[in-house]
């Protein structure tokens, strides 16, 4: 092996066997047989994409092209799969991350059936599969395969415990909300075909400037469009927190290694296009700050210990996009990485929480947890401290540098992503406080339950934990260390094209300095704030009124699109269904009835009577007889 | 040999078609009504003949065709019969009126 690159497919083959395996063999495989496939393919993977990460830092990428795929004319899509910087990370961040979720997964579902249990492994590699085509794809067809699949194992995953209604119609909500995200996906991929003649991403970006300034706008709207879908972005959110009814671990790898990312990494790939089009950039950061603020406020109110959690992930998206928007590409990937893991962190621990108490999920029932879980503790704070930004862990880097684009851009767009930032911190420790402080809530038969994971679920915990606290480390801004931020350098290439065309502002040090100040000071006030109100909560059974009311109910988002949408969609159905009723049906069964009629009435003829018959033979022949005469003359 | 005009034969075997017709039409009894059908055959036989006879004297066709009307004409008179015997077993009658059972 000379050329790890040209060994690629590897990565994601080992995944698709898994699922094969897992999928076709589920009811002749015992448990611990289906764990090692499962997270074996997995591991597999991921040392591929160390050695070919290795590879790419040495400055190698390259296409690797394994088939043509649609040929057709002049136009030729091949099935290859592209190895750059980013492909090689995002690699990194599925398999790794992956892996630990699988692992994880080994403990968590235990209690499942062995049929189960395979049918979980098997979507899960199915997810991972789809997830790595979707990145290493060379070209927006290859994506869009993947971009489907982890659509339809969302689906699988989130009903995965079918029997229960509410599920699957949170697995349906899922699925219908990516659909309609997937189809402006899916016409920018046609638009740029049509216009370009390629879909190849090299191509495209060396044709870019073909392109008039409109058919960039619709493009990179359209592709947008997808991206809300997928990325779960207003107004296509909803599906995300619904997805909190799969196993926890399925919550983990939805959040932080697959589906998610992907719009932000079709973006990232298509850095270009967005560079060009400074119009859908200004929507990239509207859309993506308004989620950003809109989905924490959410968060504030949340009893759910992973609703609170799923639309932190909401939030943290649209600072995702509002780097993206704000032309921060290598911050909205950073921010890719360290919230990957920090919540895969945060969902395993909360999966460990909820598993110590019995599939209790709600925090008002939950507290005291420190003593029990000593490990689910300490890594679920570190993962609070990520997330809320406080230096040196991970979180504070990677927001730090998309905000700090943001105030490049418009000062205003740095307040309000600050006002997001505080709220961060502040439902993530009143999420904290409430789960581990205080003094225990729930029943005592719980809490003569409560004991600590197994190994297979806290060595995951402590591996994210220490990636929380250190992988901000990569991207360290050039106001603190000269030159260290490794993570521009190496993405620098994917990125130059757009570093040429927009100069990034500089702000004066002295002003990220005491920005940075400034925020750090402001979030550990807040801590503070959320530690004390929520380490002496009490249960009451007051309901919160007024505000509070409207943002615990997720500010009736649900109940307006019911209203909106769903309700006038069923009402047209019912309509059509009348038409189709008392219209359609009545004209096909008109025909019937009047055939029927009309028989009917011929049927006299035959009488029985020889005579009759003998009558009617001869004037036929005397009516045909007429008929020739008079056709003669 | 030639004193009987054509149109003499002809009128001779119109007037037996049509009083066969009639009894096809007016009888209920099926054994008038087969006599009727062998009158009908008969006069188209008469047709046969004399055309055969007064327009084409070289030829044979028209006697040939008349042979084979005679043999199908008593085949059809066994099958008549056979079915009008059935019939009376059956309904005891031969009635045609009385043999409605196929009726609508």
């Amino acid at each position: 092996m000379n050329n790890i690159i040209d060994y690629v497919w590897l990565v994601p083959l080992f995944p698709l066997v898994g699922f094969l395996l897992n999928g076709l063999l589920r009811n002749s495989l015992s448990k611990p047989l289906t764990g090692i496939i499962g997270s074996g393919s997995i591991l597999a993977s991921f040392v591929v994409s160390v050695l070919i990460f290795m590879q790419v830092k040495t400055g190698a990428t390259g296409i690797v092209t394994l088939f043509d795929f649609i040929s057709y004319d002049k136009t030729n899509i091949p099935f290859a799969f592209q190895v750059d910087q980013l492909s090689s990370l995002f690699l990194l961040i599925i398999t790794g991350i992956g892996f630990l979720i699988h692992l994880y997964s080994t403990a968590y579902m235990h209690d499942e059936t062995d049929m189960h249990f395979a049918r979980y492994f098997a979507y899960l590699n199915l997810f991972v599969f789809s997830m790595l085509l979707l990145v290493l794809g060379a070209n927006y067809v290859i994506m869009f395969i993947g971009w489907e699949g982890v659509g339809l194992c969302s689906y699988l995953l989130i009903g995965y415990w079918f029997k229960n209604i509410e599920y699957t119609s949170a697995a349906k909500k899922a699925f219908v909300m990516n659909r309609i995200g997937d189809l402006g996906f899916l016409l920018a991929v046609f638009w740029i075909l049509s216009k370009l003649g390629t879909v190849t991403y090299s191509e495209v970006f060396e044709k870019v400037n073909l392109l008039s300034a409109n058919d960039i706008t619709i493009i990179t709207l359209l592709l947008f469009v997808g991206a809300t879908g997928k990325s779960a972005q207003i107004p296509l959110y909803t599906w995300l927190p619904d997805a909190m009814a799969g196993p926890t671990p399925v919550s983990a790898l939805i959040h932080a290694a697959t589906m998610v990312t992907a719009g932000i990494y079709m973006i990232a790939r298509s850095n270009i296009l967005y560079t060009m089009a400074p119009t859908t950039q200004a929507v990239v950061t509207i859309i993506g700050l308004a989620t950003a603020l809109f989905a924490a406020t959410i968060a504030l109110k949340q009893n759910d210990i992973k609703k609170v959690l799923a639309y932190s992930t909401v939030s943290q998206l649209g600072y995702m996009f509002l780097g993206l928007g704000v032309g921060a590409f290598t911050g909205a990937v950073f921010h890719v990485m360290t919230h990957a893991f920090f919540k895969a962190l945060l969902f395993l621990g909360a999966g460990s929480v909820i598993h110590a108490m019995h599939h209790e999920q709600d925090i008002r029932n939950m507290g005291g947890l420190k003593k029990y879980l000593p490990i689910t503790h300490i890594t679920f704070l570190l993962g609070c401290l990520a997330i809320a930004g406080i230096p040196p862990f991970s979180g504070f880097f990677s927001k730090d540098e998309i905000l700090a684009a943001a105030y490049a851009k418009n000062p205003i767009l740095y307040v309000l992503g600050v006002a997001g930032a505080l709220m961060t911190a502040f439902y993530m420790f009143r999420l904290y406080a409430m789960t581990f402080l205080g003094k225990f809530r729930g029943t005592h038969e719980q809490e003569h339950h409560l004991h600590e994971s197994p190994a297979a679920m806290t060595i995951p915990l402590i591996v994210l934990a220490a990636l929380s606290v250190v992988g901000g480390l990569v991207g360290i801004p050039e106001v603190l260390a000269h030159n260290a931020h490794a993570l521009e350098e190496f993405l620098a290439p994917v990125f130059a094209k757009s570093t040429a065309l927009a100069k990034p502002h500089e702000i004066p040090h002295s002003t990220e300095l005491l920005m940075m100040g400034g925020v750090t000071a402001l979030v550990l006030g807040i801590i503070a704030y959320a530690w004390g109100k929520f380490s002496k909560y009490e249960k009451s059974a007051e309901e919160s009124a007024g505000f509070g009311k409207v943002l615990e109910n997720k500010w009736y988002v649900d109940e307006i699109y019911e209203a909106v949408i769903t309700k006038p969609v069923n009402a047209f159905g019912k309509l059509l269904a009348k038409v189709d009723k008392y219209g359609i049906d009545w004209v096909v069964n008109g025909v019937g009835r009047s055939v029927q009629y009309a028989s009917r009435q011929v049927r006299l003829l035959q009488s029985g009577q020889v005579g009759n018959y003998v009558l009617l033979m001869v004037v036929g022949i005397i009516i045909l007889f007429a008929i020739q005469i008079f056709l003669k003359k | 040999m030639n004193s009987i005009p054509l149109t003499h034969i002809l009128f001779v075997s119109t007037a037996l078609f049509f009083i066969g017709m009639y009894g096809l039409f007016t009888r209920r009894n099926m054994i008038t009504m087969l006599m009727s059908v062998e009158l009908l055959l008969n006069s188209v036989n008469i047709n046969f003949v004399a055309f055969n006879k007064y327009l084409y004297p070289g030829n044979l066709e028209g006697i040939f065709f008349t042979m084979f009307i005679i043999t199908i004409a008593a085949a059809e008179a066994a099958v008549a019969i056979a079915i009008i015997i059935n019939l009376y077993r059956s309904h005891q009658s031969i009635d045609v009126e009385d043999a409605t059972d196929m009726k609508y």
